[in-house]
């Protein structure tokens, strides 16, 4: 305890790289929250569209919502009938004078009934569009936009794919990185006291009376480090949560800090602790050995 | 008491600091160990506190083969030696009653047995007025007075002490000399390694010598003779 207060130099270099340590895990783990969710938004915006001919029963249509529904694969399904598709339709080309006008002209409503469906999963969509094309819907069906949007599908799905491991992976790569440059500066802090540690092996000090106030100092790095992070941590979301709201509505930083303070402060602490005590441990076995 | 039986230590092939070395100490007894520099001195004295491990032999201490001791209780075979060193191995962030009281703490004594114990070997070595200074206030002859206390302040059986006087003038070697000569008369045996020949032939006590690793000459009284 008094070492951690005499070596004040050392302390606070430890205590501010462990600090920066802790900042960048922290950062890593709301950077893949973001990419989660980000990716999340990405993959909700694809669907694919059934439509119907104008003969269709509605009965029929609902009899294949609801097995659709059943299906493992989907996670919503929504049917559009030809009359709400008419007010959508106008509105979404309200501008447009000549659809406006055809549509007048026609004077009955030329639109076909739908479902949108929306799978669990990206690689899910071709599965779901194979039982679709059955000869038993053959009669009603006529067209499914995935064939038409089968390349983009793809292609996001693959790129989805790509970020979500390689996030991981740099993640994990910078995380490591960052606890290298904590152990080892640990590791110089228990240098400069390797003759103190022969000294007292040399009286007589058990291992575990040289190794105890190097675990403490460990742990009160850990613990303070981990302090001053969340100091750093909780006004810079503040700071950047509403601007990255403003970008992307659904990611909500604050409010993800505030619905999970106590564990990121957990995190945070038992991160600093054990890096500390690790740290340390290892570092003061090697001088242990006389 | 002490008993080094065909103890031999071998950096490597280039380096052998020890060849087959026996010799026995018996309690109470103060023996000289001479010889030039690199003859095997230190290392005799760092195998005996379990410093360095020998190459091949057996060194036993109170009939015990500190060889065969699990890590676990070297703490207390160096409770019951204690050692000085050339450089004092002194801690410079504690004062000189703190660094003997050190040796005490380690070894879990309370409080007030460190009070008093501090004290009264303090007053041994001659220090009590210095012992709120830290080692960089001492001088060096008074740096190895409170680095002898400390190794006392156990009350161990033995005293190693390795060159104590090497780094010191002529009037503080004398000091610590008769210090040590002080500590044996209360009973305690006393290992001297050192290649100063005037301590040695003014002592007039046993001296066992080394030369290239291999004990020359064991007499008792001993003088310092070097081929």
């Amino acid at each position: 305890m008094l070492n951690f207060w005499r070596n004040g130099w050392l302390s606070t270099a430890t205590v501010l790289i462990m600090t920066v340590t802790l900042v960048v895990w922290t950062s890593i783990f709301l950077l893949n929250v973001v990419l989660t969710s980000v990716l999340d938004v990405l993959v909700e915006k694809v669907d694919i569209s059934v439509y119907f001919n104008l003969g269709a029963k509605e009965m029929d249509i609902l009899a294949l919502k609801s097995k659709l529904e059943g299906m493992g694969e989907v996670n919503s399904v929504e049917y559009i009938s030809a009359e709400q598709a008419l007010p959508i339709f106008k509105k979404r080309h309200a501008d447009n004078d000549i659809f406006i006008k055809s549509l007048q002209e026609i004077g009955i409503n030329p639109l076909e009934a739908s479902l949108n469906i929306l799978a669990k999963n990206l690689s899910q969509y071709p599965a779901i569009t194979a039982f679709l094309n059955q000869d038993q819907y053959k009669g009603i069906i006529t067209n499914i936009t995935y064939t038409e949007n089968k390349d983009a599908i793809d292609r996001l799905s693959n790129i989805i794919k790509v970020l979500r491991e390689s996030g991981v992976a740099a993640s994990l790569i910078l995380a490591f990185i960052a606890f290298l440059v904590a152990f080892n500066t640990v590791r110089l802090a228990i240098y400069s006291a390797r003759e103190e540690i022969t000294v007292m092996k040399l009286v007589g000090a058990s291992n575990w009376f040289v190794r105890g106030p190097f675990i403490v100092e460990g742990v009160l790095h850990g613990v303070v480090a981990s302090i001053i992070s969340f100091m750093i941590v909780i006004p810079g979301i503040g700071f950047l949560g509403p601007k990255l709201f403003d970008f992307l509505p659904n990611i909500n930083l604050v409010s993800y800090i505030g619905d999970n303070f106590w564990p990121l402060l957990l995190f945070q602490t038992l991160g600093g602790i054990i890096l500390g005590v690790f740290s340390s441990w290892v570092a003061v076995r090697k001088y242990l050995k006389v | 008491m002490i008993r080094f039986e065909h103890v031999s230590k071998i950096y490597n092939s280039h380096s052998v600091a020890l060849k087959s070395v026996s010799f026995e100490v018996k309690p109470q007894e103060f023996v000289s160990v001479v010889g030039r520099s690199g003859a095997g001195k230190s290392t005799l004295l760092k195998l005996l506190i379990a410093e360095e491990k020998p190459t091949g032999g057996r060194i036993f201490f109170n009939k015990q083969n500190i060889l065969k001791m699990p890590a676990k209780e070297l703490p207390f075979l160096r409770r019951q030696i204690g050692a000085v060193f050339q450089d004092f191995k002194l801690l410079p962030n504690k004062t000189a009653y703190e660094n003997v009281a050190f040796a005490m703490e380690v070894a879990g004594k309370s409080e007030a047995e460190i009070q008093n114990d501090v004290g009264r070997v303090l007053d041994l070595v001659g220090l009590k007025n210095k012992k709120d200074n830290f080692p960089r206030e001492l001088s060096g002859g008074e740096k190895q007075r409170v680095a002898i206390a400390r190794a006392m302040v156990h009350r161990p059986s033995v005293i190693v002490a390795d060159e104590p006087t090497g780094n010191l003038d002529p009037i503080n070697t004398w000091d610590i000399i008769r210090l040590l000569i002080k500590i044996n008369e209360l009973g305690t045996t006393v290992i001297l390694a050192t290649h100063d020949k005037e301590i040695i032939n003014a002592l007039e006590r046993r001296v066992v010598s080394l030369e290239n690793g291999v004990v020359s000459r064991d007499e008792n009284p001993g003088r310092y003779i070097l081929s």
